[in-house]
């Protein structure tokens, strides 16, 4: 854990910089975003060549979410073999992730039996994988405890941790517990308090990554795609210049950028949701067979060593 | 409480409960005691339920979502229900009783009991 004190100049740091900062985003589409004056801007079309050479001066990791193991209803009968697929196409990248993270939903229903085979096909591909859990894997009879026991070690309260790696801190929280009636998703007093205290050994200038199951922007609070207490975890991160938060649970991309802060949601390897409204609920989205791996995928990362921006790469399992 | 893990028990209990209200409603019928609330869309249906004291409500879960039936005051709390799972509890005492799922809370339904 490297962490350095700047409290002092954190404030005008954070201020010049983000007046200065370029926010990239390329989605699978190619559409590449800057920030100017707080509005994001679509300008062209990131080529190849720009990609691979974020890819290579920095480092990159990757993202998985929503593999939903155990899930065999007709959105996709073969849960299981789709993230196998992922981990495949993870595995034959050319420039391999420094690590991985995955957003939660990894079962189904929190059974032992579906953590483990989870556990053996993304394990099985080598890398150090991040957890956070979803709604789905605190579901068992204790509550959570079947998640703790296997990726609670290190961790505080529901699991929620962080940790620095190529100077960029990285903050792991957890959205999914303790859910109010007629709320959304909820990180709670304690886990806000733990987050205001990790961030204070943490400088102005580092780049800061923020991982959560449940969005923690309002997408669409109807379906409950959004975070009740999201605005104060984000107003504690105001004074840093570059924040990314990357999220799951809606099975789709869907991003934003908001004066230092840039949202992202993965999509599954599991099953696609409908997007918001466009259904009579946010359940699985049955598509013709063809058109299933066009929908479902992973996210790569990309941080340029000594730069603020983040290159966000979604891939499909087309 | 009473749990019903399985789906194919409760299907002809509703329909005997149904039946009976319908057709025979003066006969002070025990299946008619029984009820369901069906969740659907990620919707509790019907989402509003009036019931006599004693009456079993049970939960059933048309979704390919898992979902799970929290009351509000804790007084009962339905394990996850995959689909085609239910969840039975029996209202022995008047009141309101709102409940969610503690997996989606935006869903919300309330069960009154009143004799």
């Amino acid at each position: 854990m490297t962490h350095h004190h700047h409290d002092d100049d954190r404030e005008g740091e954070g201020i010049s910089r983000r007046h200065a900062l370029e926010c990239m985003i390329w989605a699978g589409t190619g559409v590449l975003w800057t920030l100017s004056g707080g509005v994001p801007v679509s300008l062209n079309l990131l080529g190849a060549a720009q990609a691979a050479e974020a890819m290579t001066t920095g480092f990159t990791f990757l993202q998985i979410s929503d593999s939903h193991i155990g899930f065999d209803k007709a959105a996709n009968p073969h849960a299981i073999d789709t993230l196998k697929e992922a981990m495949g196409k993870i595995q034959a990248l050319p420039q391999k992730p420094a690590f991985m993270i995955h957003t939660g939903d990894i079962t189904h229903l929190s059974k032992a039996a579906q953590f483990d085979n989870a556990a053996q096909i993304i394990g099985g591909a080598g890398f150090d994988v991040h957890y956070v859990p979803g709604e789905h894997d605190v579901i068992d009879d204790d509550n959570g405890k079947a998640y703790l026991d296997r990726y609670g070690k290190g961790t505080k309260g529901a699991g929620w941790y962080s940790f620095d790696q190529n100077g960029v801190h990285f903050v792991a929280l957890v959205n999914v517990v303790n859910l109010k009636a007629g709320g959304l998703g909820n990180l709670g007093p304690e886990q806000l308090a733990w987050l205001a205290d990790d961030l204070k050994a943490v400088s102005a200038s580092t780049p800061i990554v923020v991982f959560a199951h449940i969005p923690l922007w309002a997408i669409y609070p109807e379906w409950g795609w959004g975070t009740d207490d999201a605005a104060q975890a984000l107003g504690l991160l105001k004074g840093f210049g570059s924040v990314t938060v990357l999220n799951g649970h809606i099975h789709q991309i869907m991003q934003k950028v908001e004066g230092n802060v840039t949202f992202h949601t993965a999509r599954s390897t599991a099953f696609p949701q409908p997007a918001p409204g466009t259904a009579a609920s946010p359940g699985p989205m049955t598509v013709p067979a063809g058109q299933l791996r066009g929908l479902l995928g992973t996210s790569s990362v990309a941080v340029k060593q000594g730069g603020q921006e983040l290159a966000i790469i979604d891939s499909t399992l087309a | 409480m009473i749990r019903f893990p399985t789906r194919p028990f409760v299907g002809p209990l509703a329909a005997l409960g149904f039946a009976g209200l319908a057709v025979m409603a003066p006969a002070p019928l025990r299946a008619a005691d029984a009820t369901v609330v069906k969740i659907d869309n990620f919707t509790f249906t019907p989402a509003a339920l009036t019931v006599k004291p004693g009456t079993t409500v049970t939960f059933e879960n048309d979704d390919d979502i898992p979902h799970l039936v929290v009351a509000n005051d804790g007084s009962f709390r339905s394990k996850a229900l995959d689909t085609g799972d239910t969840y039975a509890f029996t209202f022995t005492k008047a009141g309101d009783f709102a409940y969610y799922c503690g997996l989606h809370p935006h869903m919300q339904g309330k069960i009154t009991v009143a004799p």
